[in-house]
């Protein structure tokens, strides 16, 4: 009972909120207070008499307000007056029963926190590998992926544009439990800067020589010439052989998998896009959203699309 | 229009306009609608053209049915009555005049900018400041005209339908002033002058109060006469009227909380938003008890009198959705329907049963008389619409019902692990059936509106012919 008054309001505006509503209400009810009667008697069809002015020819009754109206609307005032001793309404008043909304929601997550940590801990006590070939476990991870990670990755996990597939066996940041978990917990920024500065013949020089390492159709003297600018430019993040570097998160670009062809592209298109504009992946971390417990079996079930066909 | 029809005390030329538009415009209007509807069961139908998407044309669908058809229907029944229940012709023809062109510049306006994307985000609101400064010169001039005209009454009382009309043109200008103050950065891009919560919150404390006084204020001075004219008996309770048009003014300004519960917004000013859409309760069904009671004593014309059933099924569809506001404004029940396709089918409740069926039985009342006639070209006609629109309204509202609990259970259901039952996806897929009986709702409507169309078209072109004398001012 010590937090009956809040102080989020200044007493100026606390005690304008409290004079306006209360004035207000008890207008409300005034007015239904000093009309609840009528002098004039019904006649034989229940009617009273009319008023005795008509406005283009209609004419107006002046019968009694009806009685489960009259205490239909007593009751909703009753009501909110209730309300407004019980709950915070009437300026920083904070109401006899000291509920907010802030309060109620630490309360139901501080108890689904008692309801439900025993069982994230005790998932979290068995190793990815293993506990990802634990059915019951992976049914869980899956409605934590499919509300969480779908959105982006998919309903089936093969991604999209701009979100990698992880049914695949090509891992930006590496497919070992220790490197998918931090991958869950911090997330990942990937950035492929932009090379619009060699100029659009180099650039278009190093899109056939990253075609060339997929075994695409490619211009064999223009790809050529694109090696020199790849081995000075490119190797130091995608390794000179082009397969990447999982310690940056660079692709590997030997396998023809390719995170931004959008619906429609040519794989070229895509490439010279990249190399003009650069890239940006972003990861959000999960441990925040979701807490770490429920991390340790997303990432079981990630490492478990693997054994899947 | 002929001038053979020009009435010799009254300027009906403004409202004969007025009302040729609402037909127009509602066809427009709720077009679009069904159109939204139909993208939302086949989403192929956006077209991939930013211009034809989903969230450009929602605006363009409320902002033509609300401003547009609405907006019309109220211009014109508003200038019909505060000319024959003041037996007074309007303050001035000319500014009459303008209101009708320059409200259908906003509307055309609005058709132009909305598909390109100009928006300032805030709903109901949409249109770019200088849109926003026609619209209030028109208000205000609207205000002026209605105003001056019951100024220069010839009756000794105002009678009830001008009290709602004129609360209603006051409180919008108001609500459009203050909700739309911005500051201009282009020609068609402003910024908010309010920030974060604060926004939030006059946005919605505007938003209800265009439902309260657009759609529902405004609407009953259009019950208020057309109910006592059609069933040709006196209005139940002059008392009853003077309480809940009070009331109604008074507490509907409080309810704008109850779109922000659980959010950012402090506790007290959700709980007040809530308090008073309870105690909005009583007023508003104060003039369904009003408009319902007027017709004892004449039920038996509902047999006989389609017109007089649009206005009936109004008043029902009235009372049920302000039942069902204030209980969706309680925080319990909010925290289930919110954000779901239950708040779709009340918007609609009250959008298609109240307001267009209200605006359609006046319009039916009012056509004939304003085009030299006493009666619609076809009867069975307005029989035809009057079940189409009432079949399409249900069906509209029960899938929403439908969609929008099945939607609020699907998101908070959670499995013994604390993990959540379904993905929203599965919500939306479970909400398809929903969509397909909302569309066939849908399109009732506008096959109902296309023969009113014809009907109204009909009953244009014998009135022109006939060239009866028009009925005289009583």
């Amino acid at each position: 009972m010590n937090n009956l008054w809040g102080d989020s309001l200044s007493g100026f505006w606390s005690a304008w909120i409290i004079v306006i509503t209360l004035g207000s209400i008890g207008f409300a009810f005034w007015l239904l207070y000093a009309n609840r009667k009528t002098d004039k008697t019904p006649d034989a069809e229940g009617n009273v008499e009319t008023t005795g002015h008509a406005a283009d020819g209609i004419e107006e009754y002046d019968n009694p307000l009806p009685r489960w109206w009259f205490q239909l609307y007593v009751g909703t005032v009753i009501f909110s007056l209730g309300y407004l001793v019980l709950y915070p309404g009437l300026g920083n008043f904070a109401g006899v029963l000291g509920w907010t909304q802030e309060g109620q929601w630490e309360e139901e997550v501080a108890r689904a926190e008692e309801r439900f940590t025993p069982i994230f801990a005790q998932y979290q006590e068995i190793p990815i590998p293993e506990l990802a070939r634990d059915a019951e476990a992976m049914q869980v991870a899956e409605r934590i992926y499919l509300n969480n990670c779908a959105v982006c990755h998919g309903s089936n996990a093969q991604g999209g544009y701009g979100f990698p597939n992880l049914t695949d066996d090509d891992w930006l940041y590496g497919g070992e439990p220790e490197q998918i978990l931090t991958s869950l917990i911090r997330g990942r920024n990937g950035l492929m800067p932009s090379w619009q500065q060699l100029g659009e013949q180099n650039i278009e020089n190093v899109t056939q020589h990253v075609l060339a390492l997929s075994d695409l159709e490619h211009d064999a003297e223009r790809a050529e010439r694109g090696a020199a600018t790849f081995a000075s430019v490119c190797a130091a993040c995608h390794m000179p052989d082009g397969t990447g570097n999982q310690a940056l998160g660079a692709p590997n670009l030997t396998n023809d998998i390719w995170l931004y062809q959008a619906p429609g592209q040519s794989v070229a298109d895509s490439v010279r896009q990249t190399l003009r504009n650069g890239r940006n992946g972003h990861m959000p971390a999960q441990a925040a959203y979701i807490g770490e417990e429920r991390v340790h079996l997303v990432a079981a079930y990630v490492y478990s699309l693997r054994f899947r066909d | 229009m002929s001038t053979a029809l020009e009435h010799p005390t009254y300027n009906y030329k403004v409202v004969r306009q007025f009302a040729i538009m609402t037909v127009v415009w509602g066809i427009v209007g709720m077009l679009l609608g069904v159109i939204l509807a139909a993208q939302l069961v086949w989403p192929q139908l956006n077209l991939d053209l930013p211009w034809t998407s989903f969230g450009r044309l929602r605006p363009l669908h409320t902002n033509a049915v609300i401003f547009a058809f609405g907006g019309s229907a109220l211009f014109a029944t508003s200038y019909y009555v505060v000319q024959r229940t003041c037996q007074t012709r309007l303050f001035s023809d000319k500014l009459a005049a303008f209101t009708f062109w320059g409200w259908q510049a906003v509307i055309l306006s609005a058709v132009i900018t909305l598909p390109l994307g100009y928006t300032t985000t805030k709903e109901y609101a949409e249109l770019e400041w200088p849109i926003n400064i026609l619209i209030a010169v028109v208000w205000i001039s609207y205000a002026i005209v209605f105003l001056m005209t019951v100024k220069q009454r010839k009756t000794s009382h105002i009678y009830v339908a001008n009290w709602f009309f004129a609360a209603f043109i006051l409180t919008v200008a108001v609500l459009h002033i203050v909700n739309n103050a911005a500051i201009p950065v282009t020609a068609m891009y402003s910024t908010s002058i309010y920030s974060g919560a604060i926004d939030a919150m006059v946005q919605w404390w505007y938003g209800h109060n265009a439902v309260g006084f657009f759609l529902t204020a405004g609407f009953l001075g259009m019950m208020y006469y057309f109910v006592p004219k059609q069933a040709e008996r006196p209005v139940y309770s002059y008392r009853l009227s003077i309480v809940h048009f009070w009331a109604l003014i008074m507490v509907y300004m409080w309810a704008g909380p109850h779109h922000l519960h659980y959010t950012a917004l402090p506790n007290w000013a959700q709980s007040l938003g809530m308090i008073m859409s309870i105690i909005l309760l009583a007023p508003s069904w104060g003039g369904m008890i009003n408009g319902m009671m007027t017709l004892s004593g004449a039920w038996h014309k509902l047999r006989t009198d389609p017109t007089l059933r649009f206005l009936v099924v109004a008043l029902s569809f009235y009372g049920m959705s302000t039942f069902e506001g204030p209980m969706m404004a309680v925080k319990t029940v909010n925290a289930l329907s919110h954000y779901t396709d239950w708040t779709i089918g009340h918007v609609h409740a009250g959008a298609l049963g109240w307001v267009a069926m209200i605006t359609i039985g006046s319009m039916y009342h009012l056509i004939p008389r304003l085009f030299g006639r006493t009666e619609m070209h076809s009867v069975g006609l307005i029989a035809v619409h009057f079940w189409l629109a009432t079949i399409g309204t249900v069906l509209y509202i029960a899938s929403m019902w439908v969609n929008g609990i099945l939607q609020g259970l699907m998101w908070r259901a959670i499995n013994p692990d604390g993990t959540l039952m379904y993905t929203f996806i599965e919500s939306v897929e479970a909400s398809g059936p929903g969509y397909i009986v909302r569309l066939i709702g849908g399109l009732c409507w506008v096959v109902g509106m296309l023969i009113m169309a014809y009907n109204v078209t009909m009953t244009v072109k014998r009135g022109e012919g006939a060239r009866q004398p028009l009925p005289q001012t009583a």
